[in-house]
């Protein structure tokens, strides 16, 4: 089983999550497409625990049933308080910013699930399957 | 910080991003661009981004933005080389792309401007220094 780690705390290793996660999804045997869709939701989500989190880790591991891969994003910063709004296409807390991250990522990915609490953290898993 | 060279070809300026850049790099890349716009009175940019694997919102919202602001000082964007996977992932973010212009590759992002009054003859001379 393949799984792989990184540390989000700096903006090049949003371009290393991002990376590390096409590595894989390439060695599970996802085409280019759903490739670059992992790679993309990846970079969002990785992006947010830069900008909202400070820092956070990234956990990239392949899944069997069914087969696939999940990619989990954690952190220990301010939280979001309300995860269903949040994940509404325009909602942002950041002048001039669109709120696509996570609405994005979500149209990206087959399954994705946001568990956060305010003061304590946010723990965001996606899922895609194999065709 | 590393930046990404800007070349100038008569009125033009050209653009090719060969490797995935982070966000600080995009941001100078786009302050580069309107700055050569203005210093020399480039009436087209082309970007090339066929190298790049990924466009994430980010990008392409620097990109685009990039496109309008170049516009108001009187020059024209044109980006080539999207790969087909990117473009698909790019309609799913949900981002509006309606402000920027593509081609398919360089030979057609040249068409394209060459076309356009003003960008390789005729128009306004270049600046000399
Ligand atoms: N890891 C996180 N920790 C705390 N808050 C977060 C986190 N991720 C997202 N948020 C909150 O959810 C909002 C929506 O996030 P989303 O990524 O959708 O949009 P954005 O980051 O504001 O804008 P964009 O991603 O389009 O630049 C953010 O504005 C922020 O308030
Ligand atoms: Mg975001």
């Amino acid at each position: 089983m393949l799984a792989q780690s990184v540390k989000i705390q700096d903006e090049s290793d949003i371009l290393t999550s991002r990376r590390l996660v096409r590595e894989i999804a390439t060695k599970i045997g996802f085409g280019i497409v759903d490739q670059t869709k992992l790679a993309t939701a990846t970079s969002e989500l990785s992006r947010n625990i830069y900008r909202y989190a400070d820092n956070g880790i990234v956990y990239i591991e392949q899944i069997t049933q069914p087969p696939g891969i999940k990619v989990l994003f954690e952190d220990n910063g301010p939280g979001i308080a309300d995860p269903e709004e949040a994940m509404k296409e325009g909602f942002s807390t950041t002048p001039g910013s669109l709120g696509l991250g996570l609405s994005g990522a979500k149209r990206l990915v087959d399954d994705m699930t946001i568990e956060s609490e305010v003061g304590k953290g946010t723990k965001i898993e996606i899922f895609k399957y194999l065709p | 910080m590393d930046r990404i060279p800007i070349l100038k070809l008569k009125s033009c300026l050209l653009i090719s991003i060969q490797t995935d850049l982070h966000d600080l790099i995009i941001t100078a890349l786009q302050e580069d661009i309107l700055t050569e716009i203005s210093r020399t009175g480039a009436r087209g940019v082309l970007i090339d981004i066929s190298a790049l694997d990924i466009v994430d919102s980010f990008m392409a919202r620097t990109l685009r933005d990039c496109s309008v602001m170049a516009t108001l000082l009187g020059a024209k964007v044109v980006i080539t080389g999207i790969r087909p996977a990117v473009a698909i992932t790019l309609v799913d973010l949900g981002l509006d792309l309606s402000g920027i212009i593509t081609a398919c590759d360089i030979d057609s992002g040249f068409d394209l401007l060459e076309s356009t009054p003003g960008v390789f003859n005729s128009g306004r001379i270049l600046k000399r220094y």
